[in-house]
């Protein structure tokens, strides 16, 4: 039996310049991913790869036994939904902006939205609780609202797997939680496949299934938080003393830094 | 949902009648005055010189008002959309320049292989070649400010401009005279073949962009956003600008070089009902038909017995929509 998310032996980037080394995995349904490693790492270059933005020199993956290198652009949108960094739309409202969700299942020359494209996106507005916003412009918004809305949009696409691309960078405590809360709760209630780029390695402890740290285009170590997250693998990929705890309540592993100066101390 | 559909209807319609008002007013104006009671009565006669008046001179201005102001108002819509930037449009981006240069080199050379045709079709593959170029300065080249953009448009207009220049101190004063027409810009045409083809063609051009709406719709989140949505970017904006430089070369061929109605018209319609493609083709287009109805009408109404060029009117409303779009605050700037 295949598995529901698999990546095998591959590799995409840009030739001469930076590629990624030969990289395989296997995600099962519902699970919620977390992808670490430092800046230039290729956890980017990983997301363009599965998403088919670049494409792939060598290996495959594969959606639900279907290579995803093989799929229509339409197919791939109605599969696999991105929410990126930066959400830089300008004069759009956020219903208008989460409708947009509902273009990879237009047909050729249908023109408007069908009554079911309304009931979900109304239905994913509700969940991500940005009803309320709906008649403002996204420029307008907080930086926390507009990521809500980002993930309003993909999962307007009822996609099988989503990917995330640092949805807390920049956020304050508690988007940072709102958000991460909402995801957790789309992977274990809907049964959300989704693969999260994330800096935060308390959070990518706290929250995901299971991690993946990459180091220079290839993977370093998967497994569950605790396995990755400890602190021979951080020092070895991030070139940072840290030290590497249990939290208290959640038993997942935190990772705290400490000053230069506290080191030339002890 | 419905609520925004109805609105929409409600504009168009609203759309619909000033530019039956404009075009009632056009055509009673002028130096023979016909009134509005009177027009039935002249069209069902067909005779006197109210008819020829209006079935010589009138209503062919008046197609070709409504044909060209729409397509060069739905070209700059359109290119608004691909380079997600409300300053674009065909005369900035030097597009109406490249294909005006297009034209001026098929008279000075004599070309007249298949009569008046060939100078639609220089037209065209000027404005394509003058769009490309741009694309490929502005596009490819990722990262590229507004400015940066803008500033390519206007220097790419310069050296059509200087080459057309070049063009007009070769040329004999036969053709020096047809080179300035273009120039300057004038709807006084009266081959009715050349009015046909510039009808039918913005027509063609509408109804093709509208195949398109939707993506123009998934191009205002940018063309990453927009793939990871389904579209085919590379394939629609090839299209997209194919319409964009058919409208423009065109337009310019049969009328010459008329700038800013793509800016200001396009501009006006999605401050009053949103950026959304879907109504703001249709607006776009017959708010530049209005547009020029008018302007046509005030040109060769003001000074009369002269006649004002064209560009002097849409170039001062148009520049001055520009400057006051440019010195606006910056939350205005962006379109997408």
């Amino acid at each position: 039996m295949d598995s529901f998310f698999e990546i095998k032996n591959f590799s995409c980037g840009y030739p001469g310049k930076f590629t990624l080394k030969s990289i395989s995995f296997k995600i099962e349904k519902g699970d919620f991913v977390g992808i670490i490693g430092p800046n230039g790492s290729g956890k980017t270059t990983l997301f363009k790869g599965i998403s088919n933005e670049l494409p792939a020199i060598s290996g495959e993956s594969k959606l639900n036994s279907n290579s995803i290198q093989k799929m229509s652009l339409k197919q791939k949108a109605q599969n696999i939904a991105i929410v990126t960094q930066h959400i830089e739309v300008g004069s759009m409202t956020v219903e208008e902006y989460i409708l947009m969700g509902r273009i990879p299942y237009r047909k050729q020359f249908q023109f408007f939205e069908t009554k079911r494209d309304i009931a979900i996106a109304k239905k994913y507005m509700d969940l991500t609780g940005v009803t309320p916003l709906k008649d403002k412009y996204m420029n307008a918004l907080s930086g926390g609202e507009q990521q809500l809305a980002g993930i309003a949009r993909a999962l307007t696409q009822d996609p099988q797997l989503l990917l995330l691309d640092e949805p807390t960078s920049h956020l304050d405590i508690t988007h940072q939680v709102e958000i991460l809360n909402l995801i957790r709760r789309l992977s274990k209630e809907l049964g959300l496949t989704v693969l999260m780029i994330i800096h935060d390695l308390n959070l990518a402890g706290e929250y995901c299934d299971s991690l993946i740290m990459m180091q220079n285009g290839g993977i370093r170590k998967k497994g569950s938080p605790t396995e990755v997250l400890n602190y021979r693998d951080i020092e070895a990929v991030y070139n940072t003393v840290v030290v590497t705890r249990t939290n208290p309540i959640s038993n997942k592993p935190v990772v705290f830094l400490v000053s230069e100066e506290v080191i030339r101390k002890s | 949902m419905q609520k925004k559909y109805i609105k929409w209807i409600f504009f168009l319609s609203a759309l619909v009648i000033l530019l039956l008002i404009s075009v009632i007013v056009s055509l009673s104006t002028g130096e023979v005055k016909i009134s509005l009671s009177q027009l039935p009565e002249v069209f069902l006669n067909k005779n006197g010189i109210e008819y020829t008046v209006l079935s010589k001179i009138r209503i062919p201005r008046l197609l070709l008002a409504i044909s060209v102001g729409g397509g060069l108002s739905l070209s700059g819509a359109v290119l608004q959309g691909i380079y997600r930037n409300p300053l674009v449009e065909p005369y900035t981006l030097g597009i109406s320049g490249g294909a005006a240069l297009g034209v001026a080199i098929a008279v000075v050379l004599g070309i007249q292989v298949m009569g008046y045709i060939i100078l639609p079709i220089f037209g065209f593959t000027g404005a394509m070649i003058t769009l490309l170029l741009v694309y490929f300065l502005s596009v490819k080249k990722a990262g590229l400010s507004i400015n940066s953009m803008l500033l390519i448009g206007v220097m790419v207009s310069f050296v059509a401009s200087s080459a057309m220049m070049f063009l007009m101190s070769i040329a004999t004063p036969d053709n020096l005279q047809s080179i300035v027409f273009w120039v300057m810009g004038s709807l006084d045409e009266s081959n009715m073949l050349l009015i046909n083809i510039a009808l039918y063609s913005s027509l063609a051009g509408l109804m093709l962009t509208y195949f398109f709406a939707q993506t123009l719709n998934a191009l205002r989140l940018g063309e990453v956003k927009a793939k990871h949505l389904g579209i085919n970017t590379k394939v629609s904006v090839k299209m997209l600008f194919f319409i964009a430089s058919l409208l423009t070369g065109i337009a310019v061929s049969v009328v010459g070089v008329i700038g800013f109605v793509g800016l200001v018209i396009p501009h006006l319609m999605r401050l009053i009902i949103g950026n959304d493609y879907r109504i703001l083709i249709g607006s776009s287009y017959i708010g530049g038909s209005i547009f020029l109805v008018l302007s046509d009408t005030i040109a060769r109404t003001i000074i009369s017995p002269n006649e004002l060029p064209i560009g002097v009117i849409t170039g001062l409303t148009g520049g001055l929509v520009f400057i006051i779009v440019l010195s606006r605050s910056k939350s205005h700037f962006k379109l997408n």
